[in-house]
């Protein structure tokens, strides 16, 4: 027997190095990605399929899974919403993928979950959101609003003493449903309702004058001022060149933001943005051996000696690894089976520790305040001190601070009310 | 060195006898050397206080160094240094006398890292130090942080600097910083009413925000005064500001014609609904792009000439697609809107997917020429460099395509063939050349145009999806075909936004334009300057 095993799996190597598709055939597990490759999301999510392509073939250098190799079957959604709820039907019913690692923004997330749910697909989910959520079929390793910006305001409010916020986002449901629940914390700290400025513009949104005049404006009360930035990628790159334009420091109205990474900052020169914050649970400059092995093969696979490592990058790096150790674990790719094997599985994180899957489908992760740095990386400043359970509902919004979510039998609902003792509610179960 | 000593000098004359006068230099040493033990911000802080208490000039270089994250200490013997780099390695000077001190490989040494709240205490006590530079334009900015950030304790310095102080416009931020330190003093109550007078006078942002901040605390005639003086800020920065969102709409204005101008030679005088117009520009910001790599890698002295070096490429670039694409395809659809339509969309997908599969779907760095960064202030207005020169290049582009429109041949030929195709035919003019070269330059414009919209937005495949909707809004408006309706709509659409947007915010702004624009259009659909042409009679 053991001696079969050790055939196959020089077997499937060989194969492996061959770069025979056909061969292992009959033998592959099917892993779906999606995530679009053309389109406004592009930009980031490009990235992302890359990154699943390096794992998987990562993992099959290892042996791939329960003895057989993994097959990525890539698709494009094409940044068009009502596309990803056709795309994650074929990956589940044509393909008959064993897991889905895909999504960006959460309108596109919203709109796979009745197809999760109707072929029980799995699908990981890597992007920070805005909570209010929890799904059987959906793994949240992003970051959920408390392992991000309250950490964040806090960090603010504490180390540097600010007493006045602009709360400036996108206007669609993450920034609307972040700012909705940091206006509740903050309110609940003390802050005025007219120390709190709100500002909403659209995608792409290119022309800054006027705003940055305004939280110059704001700014100039007498009290500490800063901005909590939920602006969507790409229109981060002209909100700081004007806000270094305008000569804003990050010593007088510092700007913490929660969508801007590594990769968002490579199209900026970030020498006037020195000082700027951004919150998150990684960053590439994080000072870890497996960061920095996990760094070198990155850049080993994609032949590019420039290419930043993010943070949806490393939560699809801890996705897959549970996935992979909960399928291990329950000895199937069973979609139901999985659910139940991988709650309680524990990886490491590239930031030095584990990782973990909780009951509401959400991990456990470190939160981290880093200050973007001349080279366009970012240095910690602050982190916490241990790790950060992901809390899917949030318990600073008044309808959603008595629920809860457990996949675990026997309560198996998420969105339990603790108040009423009953499963449903708020949300889309 | 001389300097620093001179420096040293002044300081002694001017700082209050509490500080040590140049603290004895293996004092300093001794100071920061403990920047290799320090644990966290806090003691990192207080090594700074430390630093700024001895009043020695001296500490200002290793000051400076460490709030640009330029302090790192070696792991083997906790020997604290400047550390600069330089072709790719660490060069390492004395924190002192900036004299070189060795080299280091990276992994050596351990940066001392500072934050938001460390760079502000540094700044302080930046400026403190460097009250007495022989630069005025140092001195000035010493003078402004102290304005921002009072201290009782100044005072004297201050006064001693004043006196000292040649340049009248220094001399009175130099006053102002005294007011400000006044204010928050235990100086009687006269000295603080006239304090007040002197900060309202000023009446910029920060004068609002210091006397904001001290109003709330304040009590009696002090607290009416600072509440006046308020109130009078205010009502000055509120006409400032009026004027200044007329020039945000001048700017704007200015972005959406360089957007635009180009589709009006391609709809509004050939007719073509080219919906890979936007392309266009994008095509122009990625030549840009490349011409800055190429400059970056082989000739970094020009960098501040780049953009007048990709100004052609971009033109021909941009032109030579468009007249491929006028050539190849357009050709064939004349006269059928529908078609061309659909045909150019699917150019627009192609091309965006080209340059997404040629350089990355992520964004590319494009750098500001030094001449394009920052801002000046004009009154209590900024107003930035980047978006000044942009209006003049929109206009100056403008002036040049109503100069060959109207004053070459070529144009000439052009508006013949634009006004009546066969009639200009059965003169002996080439339509299909002039069709061709005509789509070329309105292609190459909008290929100039995105050179200048790349200093001002994302340079990604997606650049010039952005952009479409305006210009098709702008030239609609304006009256299709006529070059001087563009202008006219372009700025009123820019003014009409700004003005909106501070009510209505920037979503609703942008809609409210939206409808103002189609009840618009119901009532004059040719636009603000309706003009008898090809397009119009198609």
């Amino acid at each position: 027997m053991r001696g079969t095993i050790a055939t196959m799996s020089a077997g499937l190597l060989a194969a492996g190095l061959a770069l025979t598709p056909a061969a292992a055939q009959e033998d592959t597990i099917k892993v779906g990605v999606l995530h679009s490759l053309s389109g406004t999301m592009a930009i980031s999510e490009t990235t992302l399929k890359d990154t699943m392509l390096f794992l998987i073939e990562e993992q099959n250098r290892k042996g791939g899974l329960l003895g057989k190799k993994l097959e990525a079957v890539v698709v494009d959604p094409a940044s068009d919403w009502p596309l990803f709820a056709e795309k994650a039907r074929e990956l589940l019913a044509v393909n008959k993928v064993a897991a889905v690692f895909g999504c960006w923004t959460s309108v596109s997330r919203k709109s796979v979950l009745p197809v999760f749910e109707e072929l029980n697909g799995l699908l990981f989910y890597p992007v920070q959101y805005e909570g209010e959520e929890s799904q059987r079929n959906v793994f949240y390793t992003g970051a959920a609003p408390n392992q991000q910006a309250i950490p964040a305001v806090d960090y603010l409010m504490n180390e540097e003493g600010v007493e006045r916020w602009v709360l400036a986002g996108t206007d669609y449901v993450y920034p609307q449903t972040t700012n909705k629940i940091l206006q509740a914390y903050l309110a609940s700290k003390g802050v005025a309702p007219e120390d709190i400025m709100i500002n909403y513009t659209p995608f792409g949104h290119s022309d800054w004058q006027t705003i940055v005049t305004d939280i110059k404006n704001f700014g100039s009360a007498g009290k500490k001022t800063a901005v909590v930035s939920t602006i969507n990628g790409d229109a981060n790159v002209p909100f700081y060149k004007e806000l270094a334009n305008q000569g804003i420091k990050a010593e007088d109205i510092p700007v913490v933001a929660f969508s801007v990474g590594e990769e968002e900052l490579a199209g900026i020169d970030t020498g006037p943005l020195v000082g700027h914050l951004t919150a998150w649970n990684y960053f590439q400059s994080v000072d870890t051996s497996e960061n920095a092995e996990f760094i070198a093969a990155w850049k080993a696979f994609i032949k590019d000696d420039k290419r930043v490592t993010n943070d949806p990058m490393e939560a699809h790096y801890i996705g897959f690894n549970m996935w992979v150790k909960a399928v291990e674990k329950a000895g199937t790719t069973d979609p139901d089976a999985v659910i139940d094997a991988i709650v309680g599985v524990s990886v490491p994180n590239l930031s030095g520790g584990y990782s973990a899957m909780m009951p509401n489908h959400h991990i456990t992760k470190p939160v981290l305040i880093g200050e973007i740095q001349a080279d366009g990386q970012m240095e910690t400043v602050w982190e916490t001190p241990g790790l950060v359970v992901g809390d899917e509902w949030s318990d600073y919004l008044p309808d959603s601070k008595d629920l809860i979510a457990d996949w675990r039998a026997p309560l198996s609902c998420g969105n339990f009310n603790v108040a009423t003792g009953k499963c449903g509610g708020k949300g889309i179960n | 060195m001389n300097v620093l000593r001179a420096l040293g000098l002044i300081f002694m004359l001017v700082v209050s006898p509490a500080a040590h006068a140049q603290a004895d230099e293996a004092a300093l040493r001794g100071i920061i050397t403990d920047f290799a033990i320090s644990k966290n911000f806090r003691e990192t802080e207080q090594i700074v206080r430390e630093l700024s208490a001895t009043g020695d000039p001296a500490a200002a270089r290793v000051l400076t160094a460490l709030a640009d994250g330029n302090v790192a200490f070696r792991k083997a013997d906790k020997a604290v240094f400047i550390v600069r780099e330089q072709a790719g390695k660490s060069m390492l000077l004395d924190p002192l006398t900036g004299e070189e001190a060795g080299q280091a490989a990276g992994g050596e040494l351990t940066k001392v890292k500072v934050n938001n709240g460390l760079r502000r205490t540094i700044r302080e006590a930046l400026a403190t130090l460097t009250l007495a530079s022989p630069n005025p334009a140092i001195r000035q900015q010493a003078a402004d942080t102290m304005f921002a950030a009072p201290d009782p304790t100044a005072i004297e310095a201050l006064d001693a600097a004043i006196e000292a102080e040649a340049i009248p416009a220094v001399k009175q931020h130099m006053i102002e910083a005294r007011a400000s330190a006044v204010l928050f003093s235990a100086l009687p109550e006269a000295e603080k009413l006239a304090a007040i007078a002197i900060i309202g006078e000023r009446g910029d942002r920060a004068a609002l925000s210091l006397l904001a901040g001290y109003q709330a605390r304040a009590e009696g005639a002090l607290k009416e005064a600072a509440t006046a003086a308020i109130s009078n800020i205010q009502s000055t920065l509120a006409l400032w500001n009026a004027a200044q969102n007329v020039w945000y709409g001048i700017s704007l204005g200015s972005v959406l014609l360089l957007a635009a101008i180009g589709l009006a030679i391609t709809f509004g005088v050939m007719g073509v609904i080219n919906m890979a117009h936007g392309e266009m520009v994008m095509l122009g910001a990625y030549t840009t792009f490349v011409v800055q790599n190429v400059i970056r890698a082989s000739y970094p002295e020009l960098f501040d000439w780049s953009l007048a070096i990709a100004l052609p490429l971009a033109f021909l670039v941009a032109g030579g697609v468009g007249m491929v694409m006028e050539r190849g395809l357009i050709r064939f659809l004349y006269g059928r809107p529908l078609e061309t339509l659909l045909a150019t969309w699917g150019v627009s997908l192609v091309l965006q997917q080209a340059v997404r599969t040629i350089f990355g779907p992520t964004n590319r760095e494009v750098g500001n020429p030094s001449w394009m960064s920052g801002s000046f202030d004009l009154g209590q207005m900024a107003i930035t460099w980047n978006r000044l020169w942009i209006v003049v290049f929109a206009l100056a582009v403008f002036a040049l395509l109503l100069y060959v429109l109207n004053r070459t041949p070529w144009g000439l030929q052009m508006r013949a063939v634009t006004q009546n195709r066969r009639m200009a035919s059965s003169m002996g003019i080439r339509t299909p050349r002039i069709d061709a070269l005509t789509f070329a330059l309105g292609s190459g414009i909008a290929g100039m145009a995105g050179v200048a919209l790349s200093q001002v937005d994302n340079v990604s495949p997606d650049l010039g999806q952005g952009y479409i909707i305006d210009s098709f809004m702008v030239v609609v408006f304006g009256g299709v075909g006529n070059l001087w309706g563009t202008l006219v709509g372009a700025f009123s659409l820019g003014i009409l936004n700004k003005f909106l947007e501070p009510y209505a915010g920037a979503v609703l702004g942008k809609i409210l334009v939206l409808v103002l624009l189609i009840l618009f259009i119901q009532k004059r659909p040719r636009g603000l300057f309706a003009l008898r042409g090809r397009a119009v009679e198609a």
